[in-house]
């Protein structure tokens, strides 16, 4: 990533951002509230556009990428992105199809096992508490196939062994040689492979 | 690709299926607006039989808009957008899965109601089953062309009447098209052809350019 400068109205919100992650890495962007770091990671996923500098992947521009680096990647944002109407299996298969996986049922079932959420499987997702909800967007994790992940304060609302099971998938992640970009105000301990930090509005 | 079309279709359409009133909510709008003009203006059959055709279609362009709105305003709010429009697959499919299934939901259902709207303007069989084509071919239009406004206005205050404003303008062809080839029907020597050949060319250009047109509209309206 070169030179990304982002305006959010008026307000200059960081310029002169300058840094490369490597495979095997877990990116800890820290800040206060404000500082820009959902506009960072929304604009590390395309969603919007830096006011000037750029983004590359393997050295490419994502722009010019398009659907080869969309298909690298994982974003999981402030919203669940579930609907409230299907249930939790309905919603992991809509997932996994858009995302190109040909998923066996059985792997959806297994995600949906590790997440403890098996024997909720028949209810809409609605009638399930927030946390719950939480936990059927993460287990997106578990099916999905990218490298990049890129994790907007996904700790919020879970309980402990929920914070416990995403700290293993994101440990195994990065062991595997993925990259995962998060934004959480507690710290997160990995076995292997090495944490960079990168401090907003400082 | 084809699969993908297929599952977001199957989701919209069970989606609906569990809130079956927006889908219904549409049904009767159409319905009372169409059975209100007998009531209103007498039930003098020359008479209806001239307003018949222009206020079917005109009811039917009001009633697919009001469900317009939410077409894509639901998936924005919870997030699943965002993640349709980051994912591998081309958003216009997509979009073009979307629409196809807000048209089964509102468009279809309005084709197949028609005869019995139609009856209470007396119009002739032959003149039910022109109207019935012209829908068939119609209300496809006005979902593609709706998507586009859909698109531009997501996440506006005061985006429905904005959506109005915006997209009712553009129905104007077809609603010319689709009300003149009901009226052609109940002249002697009239040909509906060319007015049913105009709607079928302006559901293959819609098909061809809506769904472009939406998914860069979304992608200006998500950021």
């Amino acid at each position: 990533m070169t030179q990304l400068e982002c305006r959010r109205g008026d307000r200059m919100l960081f310029s002169g951002l300058d840094f490369a992650v490597a495979g095997g890495t877990l990116l800890h962007v820290r800040g206060a509230n404000g500082s820009g770091k959902t506009t960072l990671l929304r604009s590390l996923c395309g969603l919007f556009t830096p006011d000037s500098g750029e983004i590359r992947w393997n050295g490419e521009s994502t722009r010019r990428l398009g659907e080869d680096y969309r298909r690298d990647l994982l974003y999981f944002g402030h919203l669940n992105g579930i609907k409230a109407d299907l249930t939790g299996i309905e919603n992991l298969r809509v997932a996994a199809t858009l995302d190109g996986d040909r998923m066996e049922e059985s792997a959806i079932w297994a995600a949906l096992a590790r997440i403890g959420l098996v024997g909720f499987e028949d209810l809409p997702t609605r009638m399930l508490s927030q946390g719950q909800k939480k936990r059927v967007a993460l287990a997106r994790l578990i099916l999905s196939t990218a490298l990049l992940w890129v994790l907007d304060e996904p700790f919020t609302a879970l309980d402990v062994g929920a914070v416990d099971l995403l700290e293993t998938l994101i440990a195994e992640h990065v062991a595997h040689g993925g990259i995962v970009v998060l934004t959480t105000h507690q710290e997160v301990g990995l076995t292997s492979g090495q944490v960079e930090r990168l401090h907003l509005g400082s | 690709m084809l699969r993908v079309f297929w599952c977001v279709l199957l989701r919209d359409l069970t989606l609906a299926l569990r809130r079956r009133t927006d889908v219904l909510t549409t049904l009767f709008f159409f319905i009372i607006v169409v059975s209100l003009f007998p009531l209103g203006v007498g039930t003098e059959r020359q008479i209806l039989q001239i307003l018949g055709p222009g206020v079917v279609w005109v009811a039917a362009l009001l009633a697919s808009m009001l469900a317009l709105e939410r077409l894509f305003a639901a998936d924005y709010e919870d997030g699943t957008l965002e993640q349709m429009v980051l994912t591998a697959q081309p958003l216009s499919i997509l979009v073009l899965a979307k629409i196809t299934a807000h048209w089964l939901l509102t468009g279809l259902p309005l084709v197949l109601i028609a005869p019995l709207v139609g009856m209470q303007y007396h119009l002739s069989d032959d003149a039910i089953l022109i109207m019935m084509v012209a829908l068939l071919l119609g209300t496809p239009v006005l979902s593609l062309i709706g998507a586009i406004g859909a698109a531009l206005t997501l996440g506006l205050r005061g985006g429905g009447i904005l959506l109005s404003l915006l997209i009712l303008p553009l129905y104007i062809p077809v609603l010319v098209y689709g009300a003149g080839a009901v009226t052609a029907s109940g002249i002697d020597m009239a040909d509906t052809r060319p007015y049913l050949a105009l709607l079928g060319a302006f559901l293959v250009a819609a098909l061809t350019f809506a769904p472009l047109a939406s998914s860069a509209a979304l992608k200006i309206s998500i950021e």
